[in-house]
């Protein structure tokens, strides 16, 4: 019975028992001396337990009793987890070098991240939510303040670290209700307590329980660390929580609301509405003001979560596949978008003001037509793949019955799209200025070209994950 | 030759691929290849587009040479032409040669400028040949990309504020559309055209937040089609954006955004708002024949007080345009014969005004009406020509110009008297900004010292007017060209539109009985 289970966990044990191995040999042999080998050979697993996790999963399955279910749904999710990881612990190894900030610590503290989020997209308990997710947060707080030296960088990691656990403290408050009224942590127990009826303690318990997602998620009005922590924390650790971890936040809040709450969609919809609704409009709105590329994408990622919400609010099978389609989109843009923030520097310092972007396009037209392409696709203009995204979850909320947050919904992306045209602005219309420094380094520009041209090219059939997504959805809602 | 519509939108396309893979450098060279090969791909276009004109039988009413492939989602890349479309497609690619020619003089970042052109080509030709619903979309919002560019860049003193308007305006029109796209599918299952146009939309009447909708869901699709398209056409109240983009666009892109951008919007008012919600356009009609007659008039008056010509040329498109929708929704054959004709020929006849003006921005770079006067006395030419495309403008008959506007007319008669009347106003209303800009800028001494060494047109210039010329001309003493292709399509077009009424008014009486 056990050896089964073990099996089933066997990419997250591999992960964490790597994660340990390599923080013993760096801290034994040459410490920091190790921190580039580390970051390679980390982002090279991700890739392979990626591989393995999509090629060989098949089924649906549970082990140690309901407590972690490998299903289609979380291998989706797993699978995007870890190839954003490894694609935004490639594109950080050399900004973090050349700025002495790449310590042995960064890659063993992702990977141990990332077997949070993979427990988290897994769990079939609440104490296995609880558990992933607190592995993950412990993980980002410490690379939120990656630079010791720096206040802001500080800063970041304690305002996060505070508010994180504010939000599990809501979280666990949560759970104790759901675990008095409905009498287990298993969602699969959970769904059965909810089907006649639910008390209203077991509503109280969801409405808490999805306070503390939604700040995992940064959904508004659950928001607030989101601008200041993007802005405090070194780029790359940036880019990271602007991708993994929102996509294992959203697909955990896809599995409580259909694996534990599915029962009562009426009753969580509206709330999941509400989060779409606020976070949409936030986003647009508050970051018209900002100057900085890094703020700016701490709104443009709360207001996609807010979109990524709309097609969970349809509470159906096909709002759960637009979600994914959306989450797999946005976090291939966001890893573009990064790829071209991480190289934003002057004097090989790093800059993250958008004035400092004043004609780019005449110096680089090649990297400034890749943001270009990204950023239409940020707004959700098509052609670009970023449009698809939102013609799915648009689809899915009208198909849900919610034609309001449909218009919402578009009205939003409009006010949205003006910050992204301004960046385009300073690109390509605006005054000469101090400018950038010249050309990003190899592994920079490949991703941001990669992921302009999957933009681009995406349109012809969206690489197939169509039907990966239908199928991961299938899994999750039936 | 089985995909020759693909194949014609995407040539431009590919040359904008060779253009960006393939053009090294930015000396004086490396920017007349490009202009070059820029040409080059316009043309191949439309001589392609001339195969689709030789294939294409104006007595079928349906699409023709349709190609279609699966796409995401159950949407489809679908292609093909029908009467109503065939001509647009013509315009655009009729008219993009000339454009590129058209700034033969700019200097600055030319291969872009060039790749942002062939680009908007692939994309207008697309609106004009799609035929599913998002591929529409697709190809209709993405147009506003390279638009926004060529404003944004190669535009006047405040192009940002005209770009930003420019793309703000147009995307919110366009999102409502989106959604309501959306529902469309839902509700139809399907996001074919064509099968769209033969689907019932629910007419049952509901409120929303209290307010009683007549038509029920047709009615609010009609609204969201509505909004994008009265945007984009653009109609008062909603056209503040074009004076704008206009005047700060440089001037190939003014062409290019009065001769064929602003025509989506009334194609799409006939590929979509009439045949598939006829209830909603019957509900609708009237408010937009007298928006339609206010607009005329309005703009009319607007357009006479301009100081920059580029602003009146633009303020007179737009009460053009509004007799393109009132023709529209007089919904019988003159109404709308005249709405198609009246685009194409103000797709000349615009195009060609604002290259007129654009003749003397490159010499003066001023647009100011008082900058000028008595241009004739050094530029012969020019005032020939400008004289011939402001009686064009006027709609005096021989021109191509006096056929739209009287057939609307007509049309509208025999349905809203009091809307003709009004309209018909705009006619004189209409030669007295003509008349008198030309006035200002032309006729009179040649007394302003910067004046006095101003060439008249080159040889490149007058080349591109002839085939404008030609075309105004021809189209107007004998518009039988473009009405015979028309025709019948807009015949099947109104028939269609007069039994799903005659279906509905029935329903309505059985239910009220």
């Amino acid at each position: 019975m056990i050896a089964s289970d073990i099996q089933i966990v066997m990419p997250e044990i591999l992960l964490a028992v790597y994660a340990m191995l390599a923080l013993l040999g760096a801290v034994y042999t040459t410490k920091d001396g190790a921190a580039s080998l580390l970051t390679w050979v980390t982002s090279g697993l991700f890739v392979l337990l990626a591989l393995w996790i999509g090629v060989n999963g098949q089924g649906t399955q549970q082990a140690f009793d309901g407590m972690f279910v490998d299903d289609g749904f979380a291998r989706f999710a797993k699978v995007t987890v870890l190839l954003s990881a490894a694609a935004v612990l490639l594109m950080s190894e050399s900004y973090l070098k050349r700025r002495g900030l790449l310590r042995f610590e960064y890659p063993v503290l992702v990977a141990l991240a990332v077997v949070g989020m993979m427990v988290m997209v897994s769990a079939g308990d609440l104490m296995a939510l609880y558990m992933g997710l607190e592995l993950q947060s412990l993980a980002l707080y410490v690379v939120a303040s990656l630079r010791r030296d720096s206040v802001k960088s500080t800063e970041a990691g304690l305002k996060y670290f505070v508010l994180g656990a504010l939000s599990s403290g809501l979280l666990l408050y949560g759970a104790s209700l759901t675990y008095g009224f409905a009498g287990t942590t298993l969602f699969s127990g959970i769904i059965d307590a909810t089907a006649n009826d639910p008390s209203l303690g077991l509503l109280f318990g969801l409405v808490f329980l999805i306070a503390g997602i939604a700040f995992k998620v940064s959904a508004a009005p659950f928001h607030m660390w989101t601008p200041d922590v993007y802005e405090g924390s070194p780029t790359p650790v940036t880019a990271f929580f602007a991708t993994a971890p929102k996509v294992a936040a959203i697909a955990l809040f896809a599995r409580v609301v259909h694996d534990a709450f599915g029962g009562i969609v009426g009753d969580w919809q509206q709330i999941v509405a509400f989060l779409s609704v606020a976070s949409m409009f936030l986003g647009a709105i508050a970051a018209i003001g900002q100057r900085d590329i890094k703020r700016l994408m701490a709104y443009s990622s709360i207001a996609h979560m807010g979109f990524a919400l709309m097609g969970l609010a349809a509470g159906t099978a096909f709002g759960v596949q637009a979600m994914l389609i959306y989450m797999a989109i946005y976090v291939t843009m966001n890893v573009g978008t990064f790829a071209f923030i991480l190289g934003m520097e002057r004097d090989g310092v790093p800059v993250t003001n958008i004035d400092s972007l004043r004609q780019y396009s005449k110096r680089q037209p090649l990297s400034a037509l890749a943001m270009l392409v990204l950023l239409f696709s940020l707004a959700g203009v098509p052609p670009m793949v970023g449009f698809f995204g939102k013609f799915y979850v648009l689809r899915a909320a009208y198909d849900g019955g919610l034609a309001w947050l449909a218009v919402a919904g578009v009205v939003a992306s409009v006010i949205g799209a003006f910050y992204y045209l301004r960046v385009v602005y300073y690109m390509y219309f605006g005054q000469e200025g101090l400018g950038l420094d010249g050309k990003l380094n190899p592994v920079l520009w490949t991703f941001l070209m990669g992921s302009a041209l999957i933009m681009v090219v995406g349109v012809v059939n969206l690489f197939g994950i169509e039907p990966l997504a239908a199928a991961a959805a299938a899994t999750l809602v039936n | 030759m089985g995909n020759i519509l693909s194949l014609t939108t995407f040539i431009p396309m590919l040359g904008a691929v060779i253009l960006a893979l393939f053009l090294r450098g930015d000396d004086v060279a490396a920017q007349t290849n490009a202009k070059w090969v820029a040409l080059v791909t316009t043309v191949v276009t439309f001589i392609c587009s001339i195969f689709i004109l030789a294939n294409f039988d104006p007595a079928n009413t349906g699409f023709q040479m349709v190609e279609s492939r699966p796409w995401l989602l159950g949407l489809q890349y679908k292609m093909g032409v029908d009467g109503i479309s065939i001509l647009f497609v013509m315009l655009t690619t009729f008219l993009m040669p000339l454009v590129i020619a058209a700034c033969w003089n700019v200097t600055t970042r030319v291969k872009e400028y060039m790749i942002a052109f062939l680009v908007l080509e692939t994309l207008m030709l697309g609106v004009f040949l799609a035929l599913d619903l998002v591929l529409f979309y697709l190809f209709f919002e993405a147009g506003l990309i390279p638009m926004f560019l060529i404003i944004g860049i190669w535009g006047g003193k405040n192009r940002i504020y005209a770009s930003f308007k420019f793309f703000l305006y147009t995307f919110l029109g366009s999102v409502l559309m989106l959604v309501a796209m959306v529902a469309m599918f839902a509700d139809a299952g399907t996001t074919d055209i064509p099968t769209l146009m033969t689907h019932s939309f629910g007419t049952e009447n509901f409120s929303v937040l209290g307010i009683q909708i007549v038509g029920g869901m047709q009615t609010l699709l009609w609204l969201a089609f509505f909004a994008s398209f009265a945007v984009k056409l653009p109609m008062w109240p909603v056209h503040t954006w074009l004076p704008d983009a206009h005047v700060q666009a440089p001037t190939a892109g003014s062409v290019v955004l009065a001769s064929i951008m602003l025509k989506m919007g009334g194609y799409g008012l006939l590929r979509f708002s009439l045949p598939m919600f006829p209830v909603g356009s019957e509900v609708m009609g009237p408010l937009v024949l007298w928006m339609s007659a206010i607009a005329i008039v309005y703009t009319s008056f607007v357009a006479l007080v301009q100081e920059d010509m580029k602003k009146l040329i633009a303020y007179s498109s737009v009460a053009h345009m509004g007799y393109v929708t009132m023709g529209i929704f007089a919904v019988n054959q003159q109404g709308i014969d005249g709405a198609i004709f009246q685009m194409i020929s103000h797709g000349f006849i615009a195009g060609a005004l604002f290259l007129c003006v654009g003749v003397i921005y490159d010499r003066m770079h001023t647009r100011e009406i008082d900058a000028y006067g008595g241009l004739v006395n050094r530029m012969p030419a020019y005032a020939l020509i400008f004289m011939f495309f402001t009686m064009a403008n006027v709609g005096l008959p021989g021109t191509s110009g006096f056929v739209g506007e009287f057939l609307t007319l007509v049309g509208i008669f025999q349905v809203n008297t009091w809307v003709a009347v009004v309209a018909t106003s705009g006619v004189i209303l209409s030669a007295s900004y003509a008349l008198w800009l030309y006035r200002r800028v032309v006729l009179g001494d040649l007394i302003k010292e910067s004046l006095k060494t101003i060439k008249d047109m080159s040889g490149r210039e007058k080349l591109i007017f002839a085939p404008l010329v030609a075309m105004t001309l021809i189209l107007g003493v004998y518009p039988a060209l473009v009405l015979d292709i028309i025709g019948p399509s807009v015949t099947a077009l109104v028939g269609n539109y007069d039994t799903a009424l005659a279906t509905f008014d029935a329903a309505t009486q059985f239910a009220s009985q």
